[in-house]
């Protein structure tokens, strides 16, 4: 089977779907359609600017450019991260703590599909590097924003309970066990729906895209479960990272509440 | 036993206070004057400077959940983590014991913690605290949601707990409170605990 360009007019012809959308809204005065226009715009514009950095990458072949769009990739959803959250540490420490879970959980599991599951010559390849990291990252990240959020907001909420376990001779560990496992199975949730509707209520994007491409549906699922495997082990890792050094930060070296450092 | 000096922290300080073993002192003052700050800053909840000791050892020289277990906290509205009353007790057997000084029987550990009322909170809380057997309790207003005939039960437990040695601080807006508890009376106003020996 072959794979089918599409020309630009088949995207105009999707667009319509969502001017319609734009028109219902302006018709039903919902206040919606700037943001769908404005969000269409981004994508649009991001996607295309990414074509021609990924096309050229993917040219040099080169571990220091690989390395810095990873970089980027992972500094840009570790601001995500921040942005979402409805609390806040004061400082940095929601972007650093953000960042450097997505670096350690996505860094690792991403290297280590690199070199010994996928393994593209060389390794770091950027063909496949760079969208193994994006599928990766952008899963890692809902896991670590969810996570960081419920931990921050239930332990604002939840003080009275805290408090008393810490008041009774808990130590911190303890005391924010509660919360900490609230928020890690929070931040998990999305991923443990996404492996068990896989194949039954949904067709996951990578093995529709491959399949669309030509690629012979049973390679593309294995390819599938290698990716889901990999996004499930590093939302884990990064979610629990994240929970666990907020989780710290909430509390200081004599097993105190710090709200003060929530804003 | 207990001996404060010097103690500073947010909104209160400095504050001098000694406490012997089986001794009370009762806490009087109008809100916001930094009673409740005061009991938090004792027990290490609250960042604070100055020394803090319990039989002439400071409590910077143990770890805070040791310094807890001994001088522990009972906030006015306490806070629960699980769902259920027996949840939050680890032996149920003491627990059972201690429910019943308190007017609760054994069926109270199976009850939901959204169902109690606050007044059965406020007697569960303190029964919670109790179960470690600390050294000296601080109490923020252990009666203040309780009827007389509840009132008069905790407080015939807290004297039970006095004569093997606790020794107690409590916080109260009942000047009463201080007479029957036969505790030595302090006043706190605008962070500054008056009335001191």
């Amino acid at each position: 089977m072959n794979f089918i360009a599409l020309g630009y007019s088949d995207l105009i012809i999707a667009s319509l779907l969502l001017l319609f959308s734009g028109l219902l809204s302006i018709y039903l005065r919902l206040g919606i359609e700037r943001q769908i226009g404005i969000a269409a715009l981004r994508m649009v514009v991001q996607l295309m600017l990414i074509g021609l950095v990924l096309k050229v990458l993917f040219q040099m072949v080169s571990p220091l450019w690989t390395g810095v769009a990873a970089m980027i990739m992972i500094g840009l959803a570790g601001r995500e991260v921040a942005a979402r959250q409805k609390r806040k540490f004061t400082g940095w420490w929601t972007y650093g703590l953000g960042t450097s879970s997505l670096m350690i959980a996505c860094s690792i599991v991403t290297v280590l599909a690199l070199t010994t599951q996928i393994r593209p010559e060389p390794w770091f390849d950027p063909r496949f590097a760079l969208p193994i990291l994006g599928m990766i990252l952008g899963n890692t990240l809902n896991g670590v924003t969810i996570g960081l959020d419920r931990l921050l907001s239930s332990a604002f909420e939840g003080r009275a309970a805290i408090e008393a376990r810490l008041a009774l001779g808990y130590d911190r560990t303890q005391a924010m066990k509660p919360v900490v496992g609230d928020s890690v199975r929070a931040g998990l949730i999305h991923i443990i729906n996404a492996m068990s509707a896989a194949g039954v209520i949904s067709l996951p994007g990578m093995m529709t895209g491959q399949i669309l491409a030509g690629v012979d549906p049973t390679e593309a699922v294995k390819y599938q479960i290698l990716i889901m495997f990999l996004i499930a082990g590093s939302t884990a890792l990064g979610t629990l990272a994240a929970v666990m050094f907020a989780a710290r930060r909430l509390t200081d070296s004599r097993h105190r509440l710090r709200l003060d450092r929530i804003r | 036993m207990l001996s404060i000096r010097d103690l500073t922290g947010t909104g209160i300080g400095p504050i001098a206070l000694k406490l012997a073993n089986r001794e009370v002192a009762a806490i009087t003052g109008p809100s916001g004057a930094g009673k409740s700050l005061l009991l938090r800053a004792i027990a290490d909840l609250d960042f604070s400077e100055g020394a803090v000791m319990l039989d002439g050892q400071d409590r910077t020289s143990m770890s805070a959940p040791d310094w807890r277990r001994k001088v522990t906290y009972v906030a006015a509205e306490t806070g629960w983590w699980a769902e259920r009353v027996g949840d939050h007790f680890e032996d149920r057997t003491a627990a059972i014991r201690l429910l019943e000084q308190i007017g609760l029987g054994e069926s109270a550990l199976d009850w939901s913690i959204p169902r109690l009322s606050t007044g059965e909170k406020q007697r569960l809380g303190l029964a919670r605290s109790l179960m470690g057997k600390p050294r000296v309790l601080l109490l923020d207003e252990p009666t203040s949601a309780l009827d007389i005939a509840n009132r008069d039960l905790i407080e015939a437990l807290l004297k039970s707990r006095i004569d093997e040695g606790t020794a107690i601080i409590i916080v109260s807006h009942d000047p009463e409170q201080a007479k029957r508890m036969q505790a030595s009376p302090y006043r706190m106003k605008a962070g500054k605990l008056e009335g001191t020996p």
